[in-house]
């Protein structure tokens, strides 16, 4: 601890939030050779991490009878188009109203399944079967997720890996490596996300985390790959490729840095940025490739990015949106009542009535797609410069990949409260190294995970979500405070008020408002109160990692001068 | 990471597995005009709601006992008054005599589901967290652990959550007795088993054990002073337990006379469908049904039952310890599951309680135990369409265990507290010293039986001649593994205790 503190002194007095500096000390990712944890997930009790995925895995199995939403018949038609039609149709059919909207390797995904799906029930193959649930093909479809999420497993391994076993003496439970895997592995988002509602989140997070885990190994063209391909298979991770393509740029092109740490231009590597380039075009090439030949390419454009939806998704993702509707709502209503504004002119805007997704706001002006593209860029600028200018190896990578997602979380254009994952389970990685951060998981993850409880409104499935968020909220909540107990107290008081205000709110809209006269006026209250309640909680969980992400990297400048 | 913190996240697995469980298909579902035992634990509800309390056991017009008439005891019938007078808060159409017989629906589903798992959340987890708490000289992690285990234990899961009983309710009445009793509570203790046993007269099987141990406490103290004083207390808080739980059945003897038939209805045979204990086994090459008379089947299987129980019994009343207590609650459920009269296939559960409270123990056999007892209720799963949570809930226990207790590393003679007893017999018999190597054999090919047969009474369909034949040899192999059960756990019984009153006397 004591050179820790010496090393402080550099930190200005003003200085917002110095405390955990010391903190970073003892546990970051090792950069190299990762031999090291590798022996410590190997020695002792070595049977934990398969003992973790397999039961979690069963736990999945055991979850196939519940709810499944329309993303169930989605997929199902998606089997049906790419099983029975040739690629030239793929993204014109349109039979049922869920048309192929994922790029051309989800497709071909689709189409592999849908070869083992003939063995379990034909009949889910066919186009016109709308709707077709047959016990058959819910198993079939069930365990397909199931079984891909093999890859998310494989994926915590290797990021279980990239964190230091520095702790080995300790008690299993206390290892970070062991807490990041229960974080990983048992989300609880992804686990009523894919398991109950019904997607295939696991294998693209997976994906997702294992070109992470290439990047913190400096397997650095692999990561890039696997990062390709995962745009093909689902292009809302684009949200994310401004962090990729900067920090690979940065970090990886370029081989030196001046000894401030600033640019050094002549040690660009011509050799490394074509082999990146290549990469990427190959990848495209694969995918796009054929529709560029059939000259489909406008068409497969205007499938993905379906800019008539509206501004908000049928439920509010809790984002900057939702807060500007309620305050456009809590507006209109004032002004009704003093008399401001002329109720005859203002429409009855049905806001969270189901397939009505366009919402006119009343006194604010209304928001156009253009704008909110705007304003996403504009706020992932900020940690893009940062790790530009200010790189810090992966560690900075991570943190300007979890800000980029948030970011465009906070202001894209038809965000889903689903895309909150995109920020969370990157964040886990973070969380068990540092204090601060550890902090910072724990007001996201349980804000954001309750704002996935509208996904589930039927009544056999209250329990379970109900029982699986206490499960990981208080599984997260302790090994962390246990992780950094030496560090004080991981949030504040009103951070704790604002958290544990969630449970009365729960209570409120599942439990007391079904049985008050308002469910036939308001029938919306619910959903609103939910997600400009959580919206509150991951601004500032947004802003807080914001200004760390700044502040903090002015400190270590400040050390390394 | 602190002890309750810890034990919060076992319960609450528990929990989750119970609910996932019970989205599943439950006994009878969609079956008339029988269906099954949803229907039956409705059907009490409805009675016991609209007939007065003189009626609920006897075949009246509004009471008719061939169809689903109440024959648990007077517990089991409040608490179905007491879930009746909600469901008719909620949905009268749910409890209306006559009207409501085979009434489905997903809200009525949601509700009893809902009502088994409450009365588990009441009765039997606090009793488990209670248990694992105070056992002795364990780590904060092994009695967590043990805890997880315990509420994982999928037999009963799925028998309560899937098929759909209360078995829960008097289990953990039992567990609370125990609990009592390892801290000398011996009042409160006799109390919360005759609260078990007047909710399942299957109870029974646990009562030699209670009523021995107690009896040789009492011995110990002298059957003349405080001892005689311990015996008359226990005596007297038994009767007016069971008077308070009888009370509105006292106004005639014709009453309690008839309750006492429905609970014991000797004339229903010697087993029911196909279970796992010696009799159905034996039927295979002996049809003992059409031999032997059912006055001799009763007189044969209560004497098999007597003698098998009696070493157990008679071990613990001279030595009564706490350890002695919990594998004779073991052996003799054991032996009554195996051997007496009228045997269900859930009545397995029985012994797996016991069984659970020694898994810190023998945590290998435990295992073992417990894995078997789920499988033998194999046929009964499958005919309610649970095979999905059968195997998830086995595989999930099954990975626990071995995450827990590390089993397989702990099958030397030693870890299965078999060491004094080889001891007497090492000059006898040399092969017993590649013993773990065996024993961890033994599991596995146990294990992958248990594994093939069930996959294939799953998928395969039986040949035409031979239409129970999965059925049966379910039954015949848990039979067999359970008689070796029995004779393992009897010897850890008396072979302990000679060895702690050899202990003694060195001492």
């Amino acid at each position: 601890m004591r050179p820790a503190t010496a090393a402080f002194r550099t930190v200005p007095a003003g200085s917002p939030l110095p405390v955990c500096a010391c903190a970073v000390a003892p546990q970051r990712f090792c950069q190299g050779g990762c031999d090291m944890a590798v022996a410590a997930a190997g020695g002792g009790s070595g049977g934990w991490f398969p003992a973790l995925a397999l039961g979690v895995s069963l736990l999945k199995c055991l979850l196939i009878p519940t709810y499944h939403s329309t993303d169930f018949e989605v997929h199902r038609n998606w089997l049906a188009i790419t099983h029975n039609l040739p690629v030239s149709q793929w993204y014109y059919e349109a039979t049922s109203e869920w048309t192929l909207d994922y790029p051309p390797f989800f497709a071909w995904f689709e189409c592999a399944l849908s070869h083992i799906a003939k063995y379990f029930d034909p009949e889910m193959l066919v186009i016109q079967n709308l709707n077709y649930a047959s016990h058959a093909t819910v198993l079939f479809q069930r365990l397909s997720v199931i079984l891909t999420d093999t890859l998310f497993i494989y994926a915590v391994h290797e990021c279980c890996r990239c964190v230091s076993g520095k702790r080995i003496g300790k008690d299993l439970l206390e290892k970070p490596m062991f807490v990041l895997a229960v974080l990983l592995l048992w989300n609880f988002g992804l686990l009523i996300v894919d398991h109950i509602h019904f997607q295939y989140n696991g294998f693209l997070f997976g994906l997702m985390l294992l070109s992470v885990a290439r990047l913190f190994q400096e397997r650095h063209l692999e990561g890039a790959a696997l990062f390709a391909v995962l745009l093909h298979f689902k292009h809302i991770y684009i949200y994310v490729a401004p962090a990729y393509g900067v920090y690979l740029l940065r970090s990886y092109c370029f081989t030196e840095n001046k000894a401030d740490g600033s640019l050094k231009w002549s040690s660009f590597s011509f050799l490394r940025i074509t082999l990146l380039g290549l990469i990427v075009c190959l990848v495209s090439a694969l995918s796009l490739g054929p529709f560029i030949v059939l000259g489909q390419l406008p068409q497969l454009i205007s499938r993905l990015f379906p800019f008539k939806r509206g501004l908000c998704h049928a439920y509010w993702a809790p984002n900057f949106w939702a807060l500007y509707n309620a305050v456009d709502k809590a507006l209109a209503v004032i002004g009704v009542k003093y008399k401001f504004l002329d109720p005859e002119k203002m429409q009855k805007a049905a806001m969270t009535g189901g397939l009505v997704q366009e919402f006119q706001h009343t006194v604010l002006p209304s928001v156009t797609p253009f704008a909110t593209l705007i304003c996403t860029v504009v706020s992932i600028l900020p940690s893009v410069f940062c790790l530009w200018f200010k790189p810090q190896g992966p560690r900075g990578f991570l943190q300007c990949l979890i800000l980029c997602a948030l970011s465009s979380f906070m202001f894209g254009w038809h965000v889903h409260e689903k895309a909150i994952l995109l920020a969370i389970l990157p964040l886990s990685l973070l969380s068990v190294q540092r204090a601060k951060d550890a902090g910072l998981y724990l007001i996201l993850t349980t804000t954001g995970h309750f704002s996935l409880f509208p996904l589930l409104f039927t009544a056999p499935e209250l329990p379970i979500k109900i029982l699986l968020m206490l499960l990981f909220t208080v599984y997260s909540f302790s090994s962390l405070r246990t992780l950094f107990r030496k560090n004080g107290p991981l949030l504040n008081w009103l951070e704790i008020l604002y958290l544990t205000a969630l449970v009365p709110l729960e209570i409120f809209c599942e439990i007391v408002f079904p049985l008050s006269p308002w469910k036939l006026k308001l029938p919306f209250i619910p959903l609103l109160l939910t997600s400009v309640y959580c919206a509150l909680g991951i601004t500032y969980a947004w802003l807080k990692l914001y200004v760390s992400v700044l502040t903090e990297s002015a400190t270590v400048r400040q050390k390394a001068e | 990471m602190d002890k309750w913190s810890l034990m919060t996240i076992a319960v609450l697995l528990g929990l989750t597995v119970r609910w996932t469980v019970s989205l599943g298909s439950y006994s009878g579902a969609g079956k008339p005009p029988m269906y099954g035992d949803y229907e039956a634990q409705r059907h009490w509800q409805e009675v016991t709601y609209n007939l007065p309390i003189n009626q609920w056991y006897f075949n009246t017009s509004d009471n008719n006992l061939q169809y689903w008439g109440l024959d648990y005891p007077p517990l089991t019938a409040y608490h179905s008054l007491l879930c009746a007078c909600i469901a008719k808060l909620i949905n009268p159409d749910w409890i209306g005599l006559h009207t409501s017989r085979g009434y489905e629906s997903q809200p009525h589903k949601l509700f009893m589901r809902a009502t088994v798992f409450i009365a588990d959340l009441l009765v039997y987890i606090p009793a488990v967290i209670m248990y694992c708490c105070y056992l002795k000289e364990t780590s904060t992690k092994k009695k967590v652990s043990t805890a997880l285990c315990v509420l994982l234990y999928p037999g009963l899961i799925l028998i309560d959550h899937g098929h759909f009983q209360y078995n829960s309710v008097s289990l953990g009445f039992a567990l609370w007795g125990v609990l009592f009793l390892s801290n000398n509570w011996d009042l409160l203790g006799s109390v919360a088993f005759c609260l078990a046993i007047n909710y399942k007269q299957m109870e029974l099987y646990h009562s030699l054990p209670f009523f021995c141990y107690l009896l040789g406490k009492c011995f110990k103290r002298g059957l003349t002073g405080k001892g005689l004083v311990l015996l008359i207390k226990i005596a007297v808080t038994v009767v007016a337990a069971f008077a308070m739980c009888w009370l509105p059945f006292c106004t005639e003897a014709e009453q309690i006379l008839q309750v006492l038939r429905r609970l014991f209805p000797i004339d229903r045979g010697l087993f029911e469908d196909k279970v796992a204990n010696i009799w159905c086994s034996l039927s295979v090459l002996i049809k003992i049904k059409n031999i032997i008379s059912p006055q001799t089947q009763l007189k044969l299987s209560f004497a098999f039952t007597f003698l098998s129980l009696l070493p157990a019994c008679i071990k613990l009343t001279l030595q009564p310890s706490l350890r002695g207590f919990k594998f004779a609650l073991v052996s003799c459920a054991l032996s009554f599951f195996l051997f007496s009269f009228q045997v269900h296939e859930k009545s397995v559960l029985l012994v797996s309680l016991p069984v659970c409270l020694i898994i810190n123990e023998i945590p290998f056999m435990a295992t073992w135990f417990l894995l078997v007892s789920t499988f033998s209720m194999l046929p009964l799963l499958l005919k309610d369409g649970l095979l999905l949570a059968y195997i998830g809930t086995t595989l999930a226990f099954l990975t626990v265990c071995t995450a827990s207790f590390s089993i397989f590393e702990k099958t030397s003679a030693e870890d299965l507290q078999l060491k004094s007893f080889s001891l007497s017999i090492w000059g006898y018999i040399p092969w017993l010293k590649p013993f773990p190597k065996i024993v961890k054999s033994l599991f596995l090919v146990s294990i992958t039986l248990m594994g093939v047969l069930s996959l294939s009474s799953a998928t395969l369909n039986p040949p035409q001649k031979l239409p129970d034949l999965f059925p049966i040899l379910v039954s015949v192999v848990s039979c067999l593994h359970f008689l070796i059960f029995l004779m393992y756990f009897n010897i850890v019984l008396l072979w302990d205790s000679r060895n702690s009153r050899n202990q003694k006397k060195t001492n």
